[in-house]
């Protein structure tokens, strides 16, 4: 079994955005960036699964600018076996993400393409689905446990109720939430293996794929500010506040 | 054009949330519609035609919809949408399931989860977990919109009565097979929808502990709510995070109690009307978004707040 993941470079979740003073996006320059966490547990799951001897390649995949890659980098340092960035500058919506990842499909031809459920900057949480819609693949979304078992997978899934199971046929996406695993930390000897290990690049205007935005990004704001609240000195106070200033209880 | 909503519903009753994406819906275009798949759906099929924004439903019914496979439902949608200038759905795991795999099908760029609707083209959503709002423009034919439910106020349940149009079901995905759901009861408010929210951090210590929260929330009639932390710490099942990896709830009053506030956690929950702090680390960035903060033990202060609950003469539910 031949497993794609697919990662995504973004600015590191530690970071506390700044939005840009012309209201055009948020600050990215100096500012560190990561890998999208759940792209991470979305390769160490695959990386997990072929040390299971139930895989045989993980190949990760990013789309994007030039430092993209770095997320590539990072998860052959952690156990891919061979990496492709597609290289695309601006704004990419996840609508042309799965138009460029479909092309890589077809070429590749894996078995299972896994990726984070969601990627924390712009929130959308659209790729892996509208790529299972675009090759009529079986779409496992949310998952915090993967059995793998000959050519179907059970995937547990994280929802609003609790959990759900499912059961799909290879091949099949499955998007992976942060409670799938615990990402493994790179090794110093791994990451000097991974520079050697192949990157291919292909530009995504040779895929023939349309990425032009469909949606105009026509402001970005700080949300609103909470008032700066009071400390109370004791929890007689706080309870005489609730009932008798702000009514709430 | 009109503006088709998705209705998420058991089988036995619509999900709350529909309500509120109805009135997302009915601020895009007056006139709504919507469509209902499921499975013995009836009584859904009739709360969903007696919403007074919704002018007209569309039913159907199949064994396969039982379950809410996105693979079976977004055929059924796909083909409706010819008629429609938008999709809307709710943000939750039912819509954030099925949207995109529609907006696909339809080549369409989806908007997720918006706030607000500031034209039939233009939404408001938060970006970077809520620590950004920005302003989108749909230049797409036909938009595919999710909503936050919790932005929007629910609209009224009865008093319509859309007519029903049953519809033909789409073929069965094959490859994708419902095994179980694992769904956590519980006799108190749900999460999303409480009026309080009593929750607990990694400040707990235990999963013992979280008695000391039980016990504030069966006095105040509240849900439990837990951080990221606490739920990693194994102290809560996860079904109680708040946060941007959990729900995002907006109580009247929510109570953080061993919460620290880190930015995951404030993504979901700093729209609450009221918050109250409970921790014994003045620094804490909970502090910064809470309207009363108690910097105190909180070992010591459950007990207390528990005692000051009891000698007040009534408290509201």
């Amino acid at each position: 079994m031949k497993i794609l993941v697919a990662v995504k470079r973004v600015i590191d979740y530690n970071v506390q955005i700044r939005v840009k003073e012309d209201g055009t996006g948020v600050v990215t320059d100096n500012v560190k960036m990561s890998t999208n966490p759940p792209d991470d547990n979305a390769i160490e799951e695959a990386v997990k699964i072929k040390e299971a001897g139930k895989a045989t390649e993980v190949v990760a995949i990013t789309v994007g600018e030039q430092k993209a890659q770095e997320t590539v980098r990072k998860a052959l340092a952690v156990g891919a076996d061979r990496g492709i960035h597609v290289k695309a500058d601006g704004i990419l919506e996840p609508l042309a993400v799965s138009k460029i990842l479909q092309k890589i499909v077809d070429k590749e031809k894996p078995d299972l393409v896994f990726m984070g459920k969601q990627a924390i900057d712009d929130d959308c949480n659209q790729t892996g689905q509208m790529l299972s819609a675009l090759l009529n693949w079986p779409q496992a979304t949310f998952a915090s446990k993967i059995d793998v078992k000959d050519n179907k997978l059970e995937v547990t899934r994280e929802i609003d109720e609790g959990l759900e199971t499912i059961e799909i046929n290879v091949p099949a996406i499955v998007t992976c939430d942060l409670r799938l695993n615990e990402p493994r930390y790179a090794s110093l000897p791994n990451i000097m293996k991974a520079k050697k290990k192949p990157i291919e690049e292909i530009a995504a205007s040779d895929l023939g794929v349309d990425v032009s935005p469909r949606l105009e990004q026509l402001k970005v704001e700080e949300p609103p500010k909470r008032k700066a609240g009071i400390k109370v000195a004791n929890v007689a106070e706080l309870v005489q506040k609730l009932k008798n200033e702000a009514k709430v209880i | 054009m009109a503006v088709l909503l998705i209705a998420e519903h058991n089988n036995k009753e619509l999900k709350p949330f529909t309500l509120n994406a109805a009135t997302a819906a009915s601020q895009i275009d007056s006139d709504v519609h919507a469509v209902i798949i499921g499975q013995n759906s009836a009584e859904a099929v009739k709360q969903l035609s007696e919403l007074p924004v919704v002018k007209k439903v569309f039913s159907v019914e199949g064994a396969h919809y039982e379950n809410f496979t996105a693979e079976n439902f977004a055929p059924v949608i796909v083909k409706l949408a010819e008629n429609y200038s938008h999709i809307v759905c709710s943000a939750n795991t039912f819509g954030k399931n099925l949207m995109p795999r529609i907006a696909a099908h339809l080549d369409t760029s989806q908007v997720s989860d918006i706030i607000k609707v500031i034209s039939p083209d233009t939404f408001l959503r938060p970006i970077y977990a809520g620590n950004a709002f920005a302003t989108i423009k749909s230049n797409d034919a036909k938009k595919c919109v999710t909503i936050r439910p919790t932005s929007f106020d629910p609209c009224e349940s009865t008093g319509g009565s859309g007519e029903i149009e049953k519809i033909d079901a789409s073929e069965e995905f094959s490859n994708t097979k419902f095994i179980k759901r694992e769904e956590i009861k519980s006799d108190r408010p749900e999460l999303g929808t409480a009026r309080i929210v009593v929750s607990g951090g990694r400040g707990m210590q235990s999963g013992d502990n979280f008695k000391l929260i039980t016990e504030i929330a069966d006095k105040l009639g509240a849900a439990i709510g837990a951080s990221r932390a606490a739920v990693d710490a194994g102290y809560i099942s996860n079904d109680h995070q708040v946060g941007q990896t959990g729900k995002v709830v907006v109580p009247d009053l929510y109570i953080a109690i061993g919460i620290s506030g880190a930015i995951q956690h404030l993504a979901g929950m700093k729209e609450s009307k009221v918050i109250v702090a409970i921790n014994k680390d003045g620094e804490a960035p909970i502090f910064s978004v809470a309207d009363y903060g108690l910097e105190a033990d909180l070992f010591e202060a459950i007990p207390q707040f528990m005692e000051e609950l009891n000698k007040l003469n009534t408290i509201q539910k």
